[in-house]
């Protein structure tokens, strides 16, 4: 493939932000968003080309006798240390890369043609988009890495335009707490990403990811004559450390920097606060494209990881135990955004759930084509369900659903789309959650009963709590909207929500085994309707009844229930206190026990040996100033002084 | 009568006693002047003839006077310009005043 498209894929949004960013005081608002809406509009057209040509042409550098392949379009130094250290930049096209591809392309596309109407009028107006524009290079340019240190610098660039754009409004203190909080949350499991990747490189010699992961095939051997999975294994040659293996640390350590970027317990405390950010940017960045980056990431180095099972179960203890406390938590939340901010963490856990139990050997690795397929399916109707709460927000101007109920009337159009998000992430046939969640269940299911069975529960609460919210806004009780009755958003808002709730009806019958599969052989998708289908979705439909109970009339059974539930609602209110457990450990436990000592040797020890030696050199000019007088008498007897001395000295010398 | 070295070296060393005696005793800057050039006259004197009798077929002590004075001159010029600028600020040609000048 000719590197031209590719490379203007990567290029114009760059270009796009640097022109915004440095002409965009110029520019008047309509101008620089238009200019970003082309301009992503003709990334994502570039995009659907590059995803096309390497699904459909048949080539023989994208397919062969069937499997698909990893290509690199080009591979540029770009930091070159020694032979050995050589940093590259390059474009690497495979099946997850072109599905991601397609997919960050039409959500910033939607989120820019939204933006024009949600961001009417705010002030910085060019800064945002020209933040829009880096975050969706710095995303193509993860998700296209070739190896795992350019993953790792677009990772910082998207948690850098993340930290930009939730601090958007940074004139109200709590964006601004909510920016550092992301940051810092995501900064430290960052340092474990580049422990993991400096363990992985230092023993393997290599930061290239098709030396990484080099398809197996069937027999054994390798696509592309390089390393393999095994051959790293065997290039740890069995180095442990505290009982585990080197390559386990190496994988865990890296999926922890997947674990702050995509929200999971216990770093997910920052994804909540991200909402402050505008609308957009939440379903942006929020919810389709960065935080998925973490299931990305192991998805990536997925054939790596099946070689540590210890690894796998790991992500899947912490993907299950995630999932359920965040949809336990989005049941009791006021704010909209938050509600869907738990979900979305909800639903990534599920697609870390199914990477972990994905075992080839039990079922062709299910597990991580129904991974990639509900990132696919739950970009888009996440995207809608986010663009859906911008309309309400913006219509109603306050983010609790307390503000909202009976908005079914003013507001069809956002009505209808948030609906069939909601049916889609509850999984009701034909929308587009349920085929891939139903593949996810079908691969806990077959790895272990109880995954599938908690898996199933949490698959549940998603329905109630997403029909809660549903009710809670568009039916319950109306609040007295006074004389501006909430009316449907202009056609730049409406339009991607009916887009993307198109692409969710449509998107399930997708036959995705035939594009993304882990080794490139395609997959052949049956649905299990007995084992797995049909109860699933008699458990989705239980729990839209009973939402639909507790939450379409004004009625006292939530309260009832709240007060029933023996504290346990007020703590998922809470958040289960993760926020102040968090505060309790950095202000009481870090601050006062190592950051003070630490502040004390600085003050003292440190800045006290500096003052010290700074204290002598004045006190000794203070004692040698008066030598330097001024007066001219003084200084003419010592030189005669001195002057007879040497001469009386020489004399003595001479003459003794 | 033979004119020894020692006839040239006492008035030299009696013209650098007096200098060095006004030069620590004045206040005045231009008598501070004139002691100093004083001094520098008696030692280009005694360049001048112990190249002459100890020497006699080398030229360095005479060509180093003729440094020392043409160097000397400039001094003076230098000096002069100080002490006219101190005087048009202080009214004075006192040396005490020149303390200001260590800032």
């Amino acid at each position: 493939m000719e590197p031209t498209i590719p490379i203007l894929i990567l290029c114009l949004p760059l270009l796009g932000f640097l022109v915004l960013g440095l002409l965009g005081p110029k520019m008047s608002h309509k101008a620089a968003g238009w200019y970003g809406i082309l301009s992503m509009g003709a990334t994502m057209v570039l995009a659907y080309i590059t995803a096309c040509t390497y699904f459909f042409s048949g080539a023989p550098e994208f397919i062969e006798g069937g499997v698909r392949l990893q290509h690199v379009v080009f591979n540029q130094d770009w930091l070159n240390f020694y032979k050995e250290l050589t940093i590259r930049i390059g474009f690497l096209l495979d099946p997850i890369s072109a599905l991601l591809l397609v997919v960050i392309t039409t959500i910033s596309f939607c989120v820019h043609l939204y933006s024009l109407g949600y961001m009417e009028g705010e002030k910085g107006f060019q800064r945002y988009y020209a933040f829009l524009q880096l975050f969706s290079f710095s995303m193509l340019g993860l998700v296209v890495a070739t190896n795992i240190f350019q993953m790792y610098i677009f990772w910082e660039l998207v948690g850098a335009s993340s930290y930009l754009l939730i601090g958007f409004y940074y004139q109200r203190p709590s964006a601004v707490s909510a920016s550092k909080k992301a940051f810092i949350v995501t900064r430290f499991a960052d340092l474990g990403f580049l422990i993991g990747i400096l363990i992985l490189s230092y023993f393997t010699g290599t930061f290239n990811f098709t030396d990484f992961t080099g398809t197996v095939l069937a027999n054994g051997s390798s696509v592309n004559d390089l390393v393999t999975p095994l051959n790293v294994v065997a290039s740890f040659g069995g180095a442990t450390f505290m009982g585990c293996s080197l390559l386990t640390w190496a994988l865990v350590l890296i999926f922890m920097g997947g674990m702050g970027k995509s929200a999971m317990l216990p770093l997910h405390i920052w994804l909540p606060d991200a909402m402050e950010g505008p609308t957009p940017v939440s379903a942006l960045i929020h919810a389709a494209t960065m935080v998925v980056a973490g299931v990305y990431l192991v998805a990536r180095l997925f054939p790596l990881y099946l070689m540590e099972e210890a690894a796998l179960t790991f992500i899947t203890v912490v993907g299950a135990i995630t999932a359920f406390y965040a949809a336990v938590v989005a049941c009791t939340q006021i704010d909209i955004k938050r509600v869907l901010a738990f979900s979305t963490i909800s639903q990534i856990a599920f697609m870390m759930v199914s990477l972990g139990v994905a075992r080839p050997e039990i079922h062709e690795g299910l597990g991580y084509m129904a991974s990639m397929f509900h990132l696919f399916t739950h970009a888009m109707f996440k995207a809608l369900l986010f663009l859906g709460a911008g309309a309400l927000i913006h219509a109603v101007h306050s983010n609790d659903y307390t503000a909202m109920g009976g908005l079914r009337k003013y507001m069809p159009v956002t009505h209808i789309t948030f609906l069939i998000g909601c049916l889609a992430i509850a999984g009701i046939p034909p929308f587009s959650g349920f085929f891939s969640k139903d593949e996810i269940l079908s691969a806990c299911y077959e790895n272990s009963f109880v995954w599938g069975a908690w898996m199933s529960m949490v698959a549940g609460l998603t329905a109630f709590y997403m029909f809660r919210l549903y009710y809670l806004i568009f039916w319950w009780d109306e609040p007295d909207y006074g004389h501006h009755k909430p009316h449907d958003a202009p056609w730049m808002m409406s339009l991607p929500l009916i887009f993307l709730a198109l692409v969710s009806c449509c998107c399930g019958f997708l036959h995705f085994g035939k594009f993304v599969t882990w080794n490139g052989e395609p997959y052949d998708i049956h649905i299990n309707w007995t084992g797995v289908a049909i109860p699933s979705i008699i458990i989705a439909v239980l729990a839209i009844a009973l939402a639909t109970v507790m939450y379409r009339k004004k009625n006292d059974l939530p309260a009832k229930f709240a007060k029933a539930s023996c504290g346990l609602w007020t703590a998922a209110h809470n958040r289960f206190y993760w926020d102040e457990i968090y505060l309790f450990i950095t202000h009481k436990i870090i601050f006062n026990g190592i950051c003070r000592p630490i502040a004390w040797f600085d003050r003292h020890i440190i800045d006290g040996t500096m003052d010290g030696l700074a204290w002598c050199a004045q006190r000794l000019s203070v004692t040698i100033r008066p030598l330097q007088s001024g007066n001219v008498h003084s200084y003419v007897y010592v030189y005669l002084f001195g002057a007879l001395l040497l001469g009386g000295v020489t004399a003595a010398v001479v003459l003794l | 009568m033979e004119i020894k070295l020692l006839y040239y070296l006492v008035p030299s060393l009696v013209m650098f006693c007096c200098g060095l005696y006004g030069f620590l005793t004045r206040k005045n800057m231009i008598a501070m002047l004139i002691s100093l050039e004083l001094m520098l006259n008696a030692v280009d004197i005694n360049f001048t003839v112990v190249n002459r009798y100890l020497f006699p077929g080398s030229q360095e002590g005479m060509i180093f006077t003729l440094f020392a004075i043409a160097i000397a001159a400039a001094e003076t010029a230098l000096a002069i310009a100080i002490i006219i600028n101190l005087y048009r600020v202080t009214k004075k040609v006192d040396i005490d005043e020149a303390k200001q000048l260590k800032g």
